[in-house]
């Protein structure tokens, strides 16, 4: 738009919204769609198979409709409390480890040594799976909900250890300074200066971890480490689907509880 | 020609905002309409194009009755009102030129609009309007990169974009320093001038308004207690309007309070807490 | 009132009231007595034998694992290559299937807030409470074992957490800018695509990256049910005590998700 532009005439098109390049442009979108088509093609279906399987899905549907609680219902109750005793012991050890992990993987508070040493902790608790950490814990420790609780306490610590750090690296300077001021030791500092501003946040976080760990449990019996996934794996390898819909119902039912009375929670303790 | 006919509000919470509001706004005037926050100022503004429904009264815009328009006729009716609003209500993640076109809305079939394909006289028309408010070199620059005067400029050009009948300005100058303020009421003025245009402007700088409106409706509780020319204006009917209070600090501390809005409303959630938010569903 | 006085008139400060100290630590006392009670519950059959035993089974394995048998490496390429599409392909479909729900279960954009926002509340709860790996062994029972029962049950897991996340995005929009476009006469499609889109648009982007690269993550996994991947080798690998095998594929699963982690990073910050 130069100098004296013609009243009337000039165009207008809607500027790129991502991309301002005209050739990146081209090179990101087409290359995505090449990916896309080398993706699909990789998905070989044997629709003989799928069709035969609209049958059993179903069955499914209508066993989630119509679940059948009855009739394995000593497995289930069996299950659910492992799950249930699992998820609770779990957090609470988690939780219990992961306050000084945390406190240790703050840099502002944390020597360098203690500082590296804890985010590795909190590195290797992260990056695998659940499941994968289960089948280990399950070849150490023998098959069972003990195996199951090592597993879902684990993963706790890298959870809450790293956002518990990450809330200390956060908070106000000020207020950890006054309390240092009066001459207060590290526990005292921790105690009056960091306690009260990341308190709410790490009953909050703490609650999370309560109901990931409770549908974490559900899963990880699948490899044998006990809980109603165990449960759900033979309902299902049994082709038993009301069974297995009322395992599921049960989950979400729980999992939805749990939401509504975290929240509830939560706005309590702030 | 504009005519309000006992226009009354009363929200669900019981609150009686408007208690029939009479007036008429003739062709080619421009109104001040001023009194206390929570007088209805706003409320009012907003029966006129039905933002906010009206539970009475009727509201004649050329001898239609808005009140008893829905579905198409309503949009059709809305496309013919502009309106400028106090946070300037861009759309911010859109270019300056999206929004003036989106002044258009009313008037296009969706696939244009959704391709961004408007019609030529269209997009002329917004060069133009852009010319007129002093941006023509922003058009395709996002609206959140403008400072708020050039905001409030791109939603004037979004409500003449309409062909507007009538215009409808809430607050034009809340979040502004007093200088820009100054620029933005004379060029609405200026414009409702050139082009005839009735308007209808929520003021709280009773300054402001009696520098450039023709005509100041006072507000207060709903009712209407003044209507007449700025000049009839003095301290016995602002203490009708305001109470009985100092109403020049109050007027300081209304425009603060608006500051203060301005600054604290815009500012989004930390990203860490989005983040947070994420890790605790994964 | 924490501060009280005594007979001869001086004042005592306390956290708290005698009362309100007995009630919480009552409180707490019943939390271990909870506790206690379910620890029992949970180790009625454990075996502490094999408990006992663990450290020289952790050596053991340990030595075992050690080194890990580079040469496998040739095999894994293509379930790598399968993993990476099984969580494109079922961010995709979650995409697809959680953008209309976010938008129904979104106080300010649903239809019908007392039929249709509950459902959408409901498919997205379901969804966030079953695991995909569950979702696969559903999946792999009714369609068979391959590629399509992991690309859905990831799809099927990532309706909620999109959904949720992209609900809430919807909720917290700026109104006035959406009553702006309304004013102007804009129908419902059009107050959609100038007022609502542009805003929740970075918050979309944001959240379909973010999922992919946990999509990542859990696909590395579904092979272990037969839904196609690497999970695939490392099931075999597991039932053949293949441990060098093992963990060449657990050192390969740590590089792809440092590797997601950092492309998904790079996105968002692009985008947002």
């Amino acid at each position: 738009m130069a100098s004296v532009p013609p009243v009337a005439g000039r165009r207008w098109r809607r500027p790129p919204v991502l991309i301002k390049d005209r050739n990146t442009r081209w090179i990101v979108y087409g290359g995505l769609l090449i990916y896309l088509a080398l993706a699909m093609s990789t998905v070989d279906v044997n629709w003989q198979r799928v069709a035969d399987g609209l049958e059993r899905g179903m069955r499914f549907i209508n066993g989630f409709l119509q679940p059948d609680f009855t009739s394995r219902s000593t497995d289930i109750y069996r299950g659910l409390i492992e799950s249930l005793t699992m998820t609770l012991t779990s957090t609470v050890v988690g939780v219990l480890i992961s306050i000084p992990i945390g406190i240790g993987a703050a840099r502002n508070i944390a020597p360098p040594v203690i500082y590296y040493i804890c985010r590795s902790i909190i590195a290797i608790s992260r990056t695998f799976q659940e499941v994968i950490i289960a089948i280990f814990f399950v070849v150490m420790f023998g098959f069972g909900p003990f195996a199951g609780f090592l597993t879902l306490a684990f993963s706790t610590i890298g959870f809450l250890g790293k956002l518990l750090a990450e809330d200390i690296e956060d908070i106000d300077e000020a207020q950890a300074e006054a309390i240092r001021a009066t001459g207060a030791s590290f526990m005292q500092l921790i105690n009056y200066g960091v306690q009260p501003q990341v308190m709410p946040r790490l009953i909050g976080l703490s609650l999370y971890r309560l109901d990931i760990n409770f549908r974490e449990s559900a899963v990880i019996g699948i490899v044998g480490a006990g809980g109603i996934g165990a449960t759900l794996n033979v309902a299902i390898s049994r082709y038993e689907y009301d069974s297995a819909g009322a395992v599921l119902l049960i989950i979400i039912g729980i999992v939805m509880l749990a939401e509504y009375s975290s929240s509830y929670v939560r706005k309590w303790v702030q | 020609m504009l005519r309000l006919d006992t226009l009354a509000k009363r929200y669900k919470t019981g609150d009686h905002a408007l208690k029939g509001v009479s007036f008429t706004v003739e062709k080619g005037q421009v109104v001040g309409l001023i009194g206390p926050s929570g007088a209805g100022k706003s409320t009012l503004i907003r029966c006129i194009n039905r933002l906010v429904e009206p539970t009475g009264g009727s509201i004649y815009l050329n001898d239609v009755d808005l009140a008893g328009l829905s579905g198409g006729e309503l949009r059709r009716a809305r496309r013919r009102i502009g309106m400028i609003f106090q946070e300037y209500a861009l759309v911010e993640r859109l270019t300056v030129m999206e929004n003036v076109l989106s002044g258009r809305l009313g008037y296009v079939p969706f696939w244009r609009s959704l391709l961004r394909r408007f019609r030529q006289a269209d997009v002329d028309k917004a060069f133009a309007l852009l010319d007129r408010v002093g941006l023509s070199e922003h058009a395709d620059k996002r609206a959140d990169e403008l400072s708020g005067g050039q905001r409030q400029r791109v939603g004037i050009a979004r409500a003449l974009e309409q062909d507007p009948e009538l215009l409808l300005v809430d607050e034009p100058t809340a979040s502004l320093d007093p200088k820009t303020s100054r620029q933005i009421m004379r060029l609405i003025m200026e414009i409702c001038r050139e082009s005839g245009l009735p308007a209808v402007i929520n003021i709280h700088d009773v300054m402001l308004a009696k520098m450039f409106v023709d005509r100041i409706i006072g507000l207060t509780a709903g009712e209407v207690v003044f209507d007449g020319a700025p000049a009839l204006l003095d301290d016995a009917v602002l203490t009708r309007i305001y109470g009985e209070e100092d109403w020049t600090a109050m007027q300081a501390s209304a425009a603060e309070d608006a500051a203060d809005a301005a600054a604290t409303y815009g500012a989004a959630p930390p990203e860490r807490v989005k983040e947070e938010r994420m890790a605790g569903l994964a | 009132m924490p501060v009280s006085t005594t007979a001869d008139g001086r004042k005592v400060w306390q956290r708290r009231t005698t009362g309100r100290q007995w009630a919480i630590w009552a409180g707490w006392f019943a939390f271990v007595v909870l506790l206690v009670w379910c620890w029992e519950l949970m180790t009625r059959t454990t075996i502490w034998a094999f408990v006992y035993d663990a450290p020289r089974q952790i050596s053991d394995l340990g030595n075992r694992m050690f080194p890990p048998r580079w040469s496998y490496i040739d095999r894994l390429i293509w379930p790598l290559w399968d993993t990476i599409n099984i969580a494109s392909l079922g961010t995709l479909l979650g995409i697809f299937i959680a953008v209309p729900i976010a938008f129904c279960a979104a106080r300010n954009t649903t239809p019908s807030l007392y039929i249709l926002r509950p459902i959408a509340l409901f498919i997205i709860v379901a969804s966030r409470s079953i695991n995909s790996l569950i979702w696969a062994l559903l999946l792999v029972s009714i369609i068979g074992p391959g590629l399509l029962a992991g690309i859905i049950a990831i799809g099927l897991r990532s309706i909620g957490f999109i959904g949720k996340l992209l609900y809430e995005a919807i909720e917290e929009i700026d109104e006035s800018q959406v009553e702006a476009v309304r004013a102007t006469g804009a129908n419902g499609m059009q107050v959609l695509d100038y007022g609502i889109v542009p805003q929740v648009l970075p918050a979309f982007f944001g959240i379909t990256v973010f999922r992919w690269d946990i999509n990542i993550r859990e696909s590395t996994i579904l092979g272990l049910v037969g839904a196609g991947g690497i999970g695939l080798q490392l099931q075999s690998s597991l039932n053949t005590l293949a441990w060098p095998q093992v963990s060449l594929i657990l050192l390969l699963i740590l590089g792809t998700v440092l590797v997601s982690e950092w492309v998904s990073a790079k996105v968002r910050h692009a985008v947002i």
